[in-house]
């Protein structure tokens, strides 16, 4: 620790600390436009000037280590003045430069009101103008379908082209040409090719990049905010969600830093638009081979009618991928009170078992662990793809140095440099059997072993695990990284919305002439043969609802209060922001109700109550944004790996779950990328 | 007035052969072995001794500056950089060396890497010097097949020299721009602290030198600390080369003793201010950023780092650029300040806007088509530049206008004057720069 | 400096020519392993020397490739550095110093000259013979005012003699580069002032001179041993990458294939280094040969002018 006058006041902080985390940390405003604490520092918008006592000029305090700062005449401890008539002028200044060529749209600009540069214009500011000469004009460039460019308004910080080169990886921005005609854009007005490229607009501290799908739609001080939880992928970013009247606005990252830092996914922000289109927003029955509208009482008679007409043994219920701990815990209370044990939450046909015990199914190091590991292997999956954010995670950690990447699996460029073993188990032996790189990893003090689910959604899924484990067991250290891609799964394992032993599967559920009466809650990746009859509770319009027999309108994630766990086995509560449209419902309310008419009456009025119930059946519940630590038990005999190549869960990234196809944004990102990854294949 | 015997550049006008041969029959590579045999602290201490300071404009003593290289680290190589972006407007010096003179540059790479431990040495040319860049790259490939360098030179310093270009950016002249544009990037400066001499060329410890610096270093060496060091005023030693041009009879290149006075170097070397010294109006005395001296003060000036200091102005890279009383001085310090607007990097905001800024205002100037106030408020934006700047070019764009207001307030003053009492709508100038 | 843009018109591809591969494999060779990026701005500038002296966008790519950089980083490069020419200039590319310098010595009548004959700034003259530019100091304010055409300096210019090179180069005549008036370099005009116990005060008459025959001589054998040296470095990963994705393109046409008009499609590949021997060899339509533009055996042929 070091110490450092600042402004007359001594504080003791860490050597490397900058001036500016030391003047903050003494409790010194310091105005920046460049600098960002998850970036590298670029000092050049001069905004952050402070005065350092023996330094002949004004020093960037975002640039300048406390380390660096030499001791007074006497050896007293360096002092720092950032309210200085020296650095007030310097500021000042600063500000007229940077407003002399920014226009004055503030009244039709999508930042105002959240505009850093607005806010700091309010204390560094002048209200005239000295500038008598022209404004400079700057083309708009086009930068892809998600964030819309103003570049006059443009005050180079350069925050965007060090997001895409140090966070996303994918380098797609630049400024070309120099001095007062530099420009920020693309290589010549391409899209950017991140699934993260969102964030660049959050990064803007003006209005010169804006989230495209958002322009003009909304002022801040509009919107309620509540945060909560995405359920794109099996993250579990922190979001806050922007909502006016009945719509969601936009959705904007939260700071975790056990999560998501302060990323997200271009998904889980431009989903929005999906929540609106395609909604399931009354009860349906199927009559002579149509849909019909219906009422929640026909609908609900219908259902009572088949469930009375079968036997326990062949009613079943399969849950998707975005179902919340709460909804999947009351539909296997329902079921089980049907008399069936029939359920299963893995439409994939993923072979983890709570019975292996928790850590055989969890992300074990933790997301915030990958910065701790030493070599890094990853088995069936695409992380870019499966969980952008994470993978921007080990991207962090491999900017760091020293950090061994392979890959099994199909290839990809996971915009870091990773070695490629090959396709399939045959590779994954040779590993495991210290061979190749399966050396680096015997080395290695904290290896991952990232296994995805296009590894695991196979026969032979437990001898990959067996061996994966293995491979990343250490001391004090599980390396087992399971990478989920449904928001609902862990959550789902952890309550056991699983088959009795020897009861059949999601796939086997949905097989021709298996049940008689299937219940899908929100499961829409999942063929389900004709025979059965379906009774579909979802939000949206997709491939479950197409099979339905029945119809029951529930809740998007964005309209519910519910838990759910992510990869890492962490609980997190996502919050109600706005409302089910039309008749819909909140699904644990439906399953409710619909347990009355088929005479299980379900022993909970209130969500309240169901969490009780839910909290004394699984104790870790309760403990929100905590990871409970669980055995590895997996059995002793795994069987033969099998010999085809993984082939990986998400192939599409923009449109893996109902709400996103409903998008018309993803579509268009979707088609991008496709377009993308056809021309790199020519 | 410098012998001929004292003269290290003996080639500068390239009446000479330039070639190895040629350079050595003048004392170049001659006991380069003997030199090094001396060890690295002996380099060190002589060249502090002599009291060299940096040629490349910002008079940082050179021998410190070597002093300051980090112990050899195997895993963290270091390197010299020679800086031959010679870019600054009235500068040219470095360009007679590398095409009359390459080999004394070479033996002075060898040297100075021998006494900062480095083992590999790159030269950044200006871009536009092509020939000048063939020139040098032909006078390496001559030491490499003499074996003067390379791995296992006859000197005993394994040392490897190679040159590389830019490609038409004066901003590369500064020393972590210029590393930046030598890494492959576009030549932004970089924050300092950490100084290259910590974290230079691809992260590893670097010094980076002008030319001359380097060139004149085995000279020093070979005749004595305190031979370089008996010529000139106290802090000031050796000789330098001056590159005079504007209003002068014959504007040459030359090497003399520093400290020399303004009129007698223009007297003895230039053929005399065009017109007579009544006509001179004001000289920039080290290259276009350093503010201009009006007549009466530079005439029997030293020509020194301090004594030019002095004058609020400075040596810079003692490229003396002479105005006499024809010149239009606002429009020349306007084209000055459209130069600096044009080579901005761009990186920083007082710079990057603040240089448009008072070129735009001086343009309106240069006609009159302005209000008088304007004039202050074109001295605070100058100073609003000032100091705020990551690397100098800001206090460089700004120092040429103080000092064009400092001296010449009433110049303007006139011109706004005449153009209030006649107001037009074309522009008087015949030639307006790019049409911005 | 303006906004600058690629040109409208962009031929389909860029290959390297094999001189200049393999002159561009020494390049990144030159630069430690894994910093091959050094070597972008010459292998830019080699790039547009072979596409007669401007950049387009394919050469962009393919250099971005042979680096393994992003093209936007490339880009910026290229945007960022003003002497790589974005879009087509004439076969006599006049770059023209305007800073104060030049200025005080008489650009002014340089730039008339050039608006009257040539024509407007950065457009080509009808017969694509000229095109001209004001360019920022370019280091030779001892011979102000100046130009730089293609790869050389003309110095100590005035309207007449500038009138003049420019008929001589329209006409295809020799021209002299350097001074216009006489002066071999930066020396002070009608006689040393310094130096003389070595060049006399004629700068011809003193022991240090070197008779012309000596030194305009080519020295073949520096030359020589040049190429020995870059063919010894040991082909580093970089190069050896390159010479694997040279490989990997064997389809590629090797000469770019012309789209825009003002292309030519008889242009060969061959570099601009000689371009000032256009004069005495129009370019158009001959086939030169495509000696790297580094190799210093073309230093040679500028000695003999320069001091003849």
């Amino acid at each position: 620790m070091t110490k450092i006058i600042v402004d007359g006041k001594e504080v003791d902080v860490p050597a490397e600390y900058t001036l500016l985390q030391a003047c903050e940390e003494a409790g010194a405003e310091i105005p920046r436009f460049c600098f960002h604490e998850r970036l590298s520092i670029a000092g050049n918008c001069r905004m952050c000037l402070v005065e350092l006592k023996g330094a002949p000029k004004p020093i960037a305090s975002c640039a300048w280590s406390v380390k660096d700062c030499r001791p007074g005449p006497n050896g007293e401890p360096p002092s720092v003045v950032t309210r200085s008539p020296t650095v007030r002028k310097a500021r000042n200044g600063v500000m007229e430069f940077l407003l002399i060529n920014h226009p004055l749209d503030c009244p039709i600009c999508d930042q105002g009101g959240e505009c850093d540069l607005q806010d700091q214009a309010m204390a560094f500011g002048v209200d005239t103008s000295r500038y008598a000469e022209n404004k400079r004009a700057v083309e708009d460039k086009y930068i892809g379908p998600l964030v819309r460019t103003s570049m006059n308004r443009c005050i180079h910080c350069t925050r965007c082209v060090r997001f895409t080169a140090e966070v996303a990886g994918t380098g797609d921005m630049g400024a070309i040409g120099r001095g007062e005609d530099m420009e920020i854009t693309t290589y010549l007005e391409s899209a950017m090719g991140s699934e993260l490229q969102g964030n660049v607009a959050d990064l803007c501290p003006v209005g010169a990049l804006l989230p495209k799908p958002y322009a003009f739609k909304a002022r801040p001080w509009e919107l309620a905010k509540t945060e909560s939880i995405d359920v794109m992928d099996a993250l579990g970013s922190a979001i806050r969600i922007d909502v006016r009247g009945r719509e969601v606005m936009r959705i904007l990252p939260r700071v975790n830093d056990d999560v998501n830092e302060e990323w997200i996914s271009d998904k889980t922000r431009q989903v929005v638009d999906g929540l609106k289109r395609q909604r399931l927003d009354r009860p349906y029955l199927r009559r002579d081979g149509k849909l019909v509208p219906a009422s929640w009482g026909e609908a609900f008679a219908a259902i009572a009618a088949r469930v009375k007409a079968t036997t326990p043994a062949r009613i079943g219920a399969i849950a998707g991928d975005l179902a919340s701990v709460e909804d999947m815990f009351a539909l296997k209370a329902l079921v089980g009170a049907l008399g069936s044990q029939n359920l299963d939450c893995r439409q994939d046909g993923v072979k983890l078992d709570p019975a292996h015990g928790r850590a055989s199914y969890l992300f074990n190091p933790t997301i915030a662990g990958i910065e701790q590991a030493d070599a890094v292997l990853i088995i069936g999956s695409n992380p870019r793809r499966e969980a952008p954010v994470l993978n921007a995670r080990i991207r962090k950690r491999w900017r760091m140095g020293g950090l061994p990447v392979a890959l099994i699996g199909e290839a990809a460029d996971l915009t870091y440099d990773c070695q490629y073993l090959g396709a399939g188990p045959d590779t994954l032996a040779d590993v495991a059997a210290g061979r190749g790189f399966g050396e680096i990893l015997a080395r290695a003090e904290r290896p991952l072993i990232l296994v995805g689910q296009g590894a695991l959604a196979r026969p032979d899924a437990l001898a990959i695990l067996a061996a994966a484990a293995k491979l990343g067991a250490r001391g004090g250290w599980n390396g087992l990284a399971v990478l989920h891609t449904a928001a609902s799964r862990v959550g789902g394992l952890d309550i056991g919305f699983t088959p009795a032993a020897g009861g059949p599967d999601a796939q086997a559920m949905a097989g021709a002439g298996a049940l008689d009466v299937l219940f899908l809650l929100g499961a829409d990746e999942i063929d389900v043969a004709p025979g059965a009859f379906v009774v579909y509770q979802g939000t949206h319009g997709d491939r479950g609802a197409h099979r339905a027999d029945v119809i029951l309108p529930g809740a998007a994630y964005t309209e519910k209060s519910g838990l759910y766990v992510n990869t890492e086995g962490r609980v997190q509560m996502a919050d109600r922001a706005n409302f089910p449209p039309g008749d819909a419902r909140e699904d644990w309310a439906i399953l409710r109700a619909l347990s009355d008419t088929l005479g299980a009456r379900l022993p909970f009025d209130s969500l309240g109550a169901l969490r009780q119930a839910l909290f004394a059946a699984h104790p870790h519940m309760a403990r929100i944004d905590a990871i409970e630590p669980g055995p590895l038990s997996l059995p002793t005999t795994v069987g033969e790996m099998g010999k085809s190549g993984f082939v990986g869960a998400v192939q599409d990234f923009y449109l893996t779950n109902p709400i996103a196809r409903a998008s018309a944004v993803m579509a268009e990102c979707s088609a991008l990328a496709k377009g993308r990854l056809q021309q790199a294949a020519e | 007035m410098l012998d001929d015997k004292d003269r290290i550049f003996t080639n500068l006008y390239g009446l000479g052969d330039w070639r190895l041969r040629g350079a050595q029959s003048r004392g170049a590579w001659d006991n380069t072995k003997g030199l090094i045999e001396k060890g690295k602290d002996w380099v060190i201490e002589e060249m502090k001794a002599s009291g060299l300071r940096g040629r490349g404009g910002a008079g940082f003593p050179t021998g410190l500056k070597w002093s300051f290289m980090p112990k050899p680290d195997p895993a963290r190589p270091s390197y010299l950089v020679v800086n031959a972006d010679e870019s600054e407007p009235g500068t040219c010096k470095d360009r007679e060396i590398m095409r009359n003179d390459p080999h004394l540059l070479i033996e002075g790479c060898m040297i100075a890497s021998f006494a900062m431990g480095a083992h590999a040495c790159y030269i950044y040319v200006r871009g536009e010097y092509i020939q000048e860049r063939e020139r040098l790259q032909a006078a390496v490939d001559e030491c490499y097949a003499a074996n003067l360098v390379g791995r296992n030179n006859v000197n005993g310093w394994p040392f490897d020299i190679y040159v590389h270009h830019g490609a038409g950016a004066y901003i590369c002249g500064e020393e972590t721009a210029l590393l930046e544009s030598l890494e492959g990037k576009k030549g932004m400066p970089r924050l300092k602290p950490p100084f290259p001499a910590n974290m230079g060329l691809y992260g590893c410890p670097t010094t980076v030198n002008n030319v001359e610096s380097i060139a004149v270093a085995p000279t020093i060496l070979r005749r004595g600390a305190g031979w370089f060091a008996g010529f000139g005023a106290k802090n000031n030693t050796g000789t330098k080369l001056f590159c005079v041009s504007g209003h002068v009879n014959t504007p040459c290149n030359v090497e003399e003793v520093m400290s020399l006075p303004f009129r007698e170097l223009i007297e003895r070397h230039c053929g005399g201010i065009r017109g007579g010294w009544d006509n001179l109006l004001a000289v920039i005395p080290g290259g276009s950023s350093v503010p201009c001296v009006p007549a009466h003060e530079i005439i029997d000036a030293a020509m020194d780092f301090d004594t030019l200091r002095g004058l609020k102005s400075g040596l810079g890279t003692a490229a003396v650029i002479v105005l006499d009383k024809s010149t239009d001085i606002v429009r020349a310090i306007t084209r000055i300040s459209y130069f600096y607007k044009h080579e901005s990097c761009g990186q920083c905001t007082p710079c990057r806007e603040g240089t448009g800024w008072m070129w735009r205002v001086l343009t309106r100037m240069c006609e009159g088509r302005a209000q008088k106030r304007e004039i202050d408020m074109l001295l605070e934006v100058s100073t609003q530049i000032e100091g705020h700047t990551i690397c100098a070019l800001g206090d460089a764009a700004a120092w040429p206008v103080q000092g064009l207001i400092r001296h010449f307030r009433h110049e303007i003053e006139k011109r706004i004057d005449d153009y209030a009492a006649n107001p037009h709508s074309e522009s008087v100038l015949p030639y307006g720069v790019a049409a911005e | 400096m303006s906004v600058r843009r690629l040109a409208d018109e962009q031929p389909a591809s860029f290959e390297f020519s094999p001189d200049n591969l393999r002159w561009a494999q020494a390049q990144i060779a030159k630069y430690p392993e894994g910093r091959q990026a050094s070597a972008v701005i010459p292998l830019l500038w080699q790039a547009q020397k072979q596409h007669d002296y401007w950049l387009p966008k394919p050469a962009i790519e393919k250099v971005a490739d042979m680096l393994g950089m992003p093209y936007i980083r490339v880009l910026e490069i290229a945007t960022f550095y003003t002497m790589f020419n974005l879009s087509p200039v004439g076969r006599n590319f006049i770059q023209m110093c305007g800073t104060t310098p030049c200025m005080l010595r008489g650009s002014d009548d340089i730039k008339a000259v050039l608006k009257r004959r040539v024509g407007a700034e950065r457009e080509v003259s009808p017969d694509g013979a000229f095109s001209w530019l004001e360019v920022e100091c370019l280091g030779a304010c001892c011979n102000a005012p100046m130009v730089q055409i293609n790869d050389d300096y003309y110095e100590d210019l005035t309207a007449e003699n500038f009138e003049k090179l420019l008929d001589d180069l329209a006409a295809g005549r020799p021209v002299r580069k350097g001074s216009q008036t006489g002066r071999v370099t930066s020396e002070p005009a009608g006689g040393l002032t310094s130096l003389t116990s070595l060049y006399g005060v004629d700068g011809r008459s003193g022991p240090g001179c070197v008779s012309a025959g000596g030194q305009s001589a080519p020295d073949h054998a520096a030359a020589a041993s040049e190429h020995a040296r870059q063919d010894q470095k040991p082909a580093e990963p970089a190069a050896a990458r390159l010479a694997q994705e040279v490989a990997e393109s064997p389809g590629k046409p090797r000469q770019p294939v012309a789209e825009s008009p003002r292309e030519r499609t008889e242009v060969p590949v061959g570099e601009h280094g000689q371009r000032a021997d256009a004069a005495q060899q129009p370019r158009v339509g001959s086939v030169q040969q495509g000696v790297p533009a580094d190799h210093p055996a073309k230093s040679a042929p500028a000695d003999s002018s320069k001091t003849s």
